[in-house]
């Protein structure tokens, strides 16, 4: 052991830098934020609760083509469909069971239609199990209140598709 | 009918002394978690109350409810009393704890004596609760915490030596007072920072928590523990640093003395200071706890018996011959 080193290990040299610098530290500005009140940013891209989108007359978008059936890897949904009187297929049937789900985002890559996309929001806790097998309406739904922000989204992100 | 009024008054005493611990003990909860943020850059508890002063309070109310799960293979009987005696030599220790120079539940005679004894025997505790377990993380972590808690008490013994050396008395206040003119961290100062760095190994605070050493021992002795009986176990823990840090504040730090005997000083009462000094030597805890990386188990012995015994002993012999060389003995 050199004599420097004997002295700084005798007068805790080392360990009173450690504490002065933490000291510093205290005083300087918070790298969290404070979570209920204040929230980070979002990426348009972030795969969040789900939603059912409508055109803008009203007309649901989904045309019952089952790809994100198909290609959802947790097998989370689940469709049935049937001809309309107009001779459209349409569904009758689209559930989620968001506890199955895995956020992965491949149903709302597969979908021709922009139909079923994956938003920005991510609390969406519930205290029983029941409340999170989605239905049609419920997707419906969330597509009518976040339609703003999911269509922003998909224009921020078309460029890159 | 006097002597039921004498016992009732003593109750009292003792509820008025223990109450304030307790509330205490839950705010330094609150203050370490606070200062270990603050130091990392993040918040800390700031929720539950002003400044989430009241999250220890809302963590205890969540252990109260939580269920007790007592392992198949325990000693039933030891396991539960383990935290039990955790907790209760905690909480006795503060009985001589001298406040002011009128406010001390039992100012005894051998009052740092008995200071030593019970926080010396809180090792039982530990020792109890990771033997009944019956588990191997548990029993590990209850075998090094009582060779870490029995070899740092031998060198806070040769410490306390050189303090009673200055003061000719065991009696807590009269330690206090003894440092009227000149506190004993000024002549004492290494032994001060020994008995700081011992008072981390002898409560398994951070650099020495090997006790509880996350990645190695799950939670050490606490492991099978639930609930209440853990919370038990968490609350002894922060009294029992509470006391440390009321232990150092008497023996080197001048008590309840204020720091000047000059006009702004000496109007603060008493117990302001002592909890004052209290306070100052736990944020030097809680600071310590978050910038030191955890020893190694031989470290930690080699620095305890090769280091600070020696040292402390030296030391011992150094104050001695200086207080008879210049005629300093109490009680000449």
């Amino acid at each position: 052991m050199s004599l420097i080193r004997f002295f700084k290990t005798i007068f805790m040299i080392d360990f009173l830098t450690g504490l002065i610098m933490a000291i510093k530290e205290i005083f300087k500005p918070k790298k969290t934020i404070n979570y209920p009140f204040e929230k980070g940013s979002i990426s348009p891209r972030a795969r969040g609760e789900h939603a059912l989108r409508r055109y803008p007359n009203g007309e649901e978008r989904c045309i019952a083509c089952k790809l994100c059936e198909a290609v959802c890897p947790a097998q989370a949904i689940t469709i049935e469909s049937s001809e309309r009187e107009d001779g459209s297929r349409k569904t009758t049937r689209y559930d989620i069971d968001m506890l199955k789900c895995i956020y992965c985002g491949l149903c709302e890559q597969s979908c021709p239609v922009d139909a079923i996309v994956q938003g920005p929001n991510f609390e969406f806790a519930t205290e029983t199990r029941e409340e999170l097998y989605y239905n049609k309406e419920k997707l419906l739904e969330n597509g009518d209140r976040w339609e703003n922000i999911l269509a922003a989204n998909i224009n921020a992100d078309s460029s890159h598709r | 009918m006097a002597e039921l009024f004498i016992f009732f008054e003593q109750i009292y005493r003792i509820l008025f002394l223990l109450i304030p611990v307790l509330v205490s003990v839950a705010m330094i909860v609150w203050l370490d978690r606070r200062v270990w943020a603050f130091v990392q850059k993040r918040r800390g508890p700031n929720v539950v109350g002003p400044f989430g002063l009241f999250q220890t309070l809302a963590d205890a109310l969540k252990y109260i409810f939580k269920e007790i799960i007592i392992p198949a293979s325990s000693n039933k009987f030891i396991f539960i009393l383990a935290p039990i005696v955790t907790m209760t030599l905690a909480l006795i220790a503060w009985a001589v704890i001298p406040f002011s120079e009128t406010f001390v539940l039992a100012d005894i005679n051998v009052g740092i004596l008995y200071l030593f004894a019970v926080s010396s025997l809180g090792v039982y505790g530990i020792i109890m609760g990771g033997w009944a377990s019956n588990s191997k993380y548990p029993f590990l972590g209850a075998i090094r915490s009582a060779a870490q808690m029995v070899s740092y008490e031998v060198s806070i013994g040769v410490i306390i030596i050189n303090v009673l050396l200055c003061v000719g008395s065991l009696n807590l206040s009269d330690i206090v007072l003894a440092q009227k003119d000149l506190w004993f961290v000024i002549p004492l100062f290494p032994m001060f920072i020994i008995f700081f760095i011992s008072a981390l190994a002898e409560t398994n605070r951070p650099p020495f928590d090997l006790p509880e050493a996350e990645a190695e021992l799950v939670a050490g002795y606490q492991t099978e523990y639930s609930g209440m009986m853990y919370a038990m176990f968490w609350l002894g823990e922060y009294a029992n640093i509470l006391l440390m840090c009321a232990m150092g504040s008497i023996l080197f730090l001048g008590g309840w003395l204020s720091p000047i005997d000059l006009f702004p000083f000496n109007i603060i009462p008493a117990p302001i200071w002592l909890i004052l000094k209290i306070l100052f030597l736990f944020i030097l805890f809680a600071l310590i706890k978050a910038i030191v990386p955890r020893y190694r188990y031989d470290q930690l012995m080699k620095l305890g018996w090769k280091i600070f015994l020696p040292f402390s002993l030296i030391y011992v012999v150094l104050t001695a011959s200086f207080l008879m060389y210049f005629d300093l003995l109490p009680g000449n």
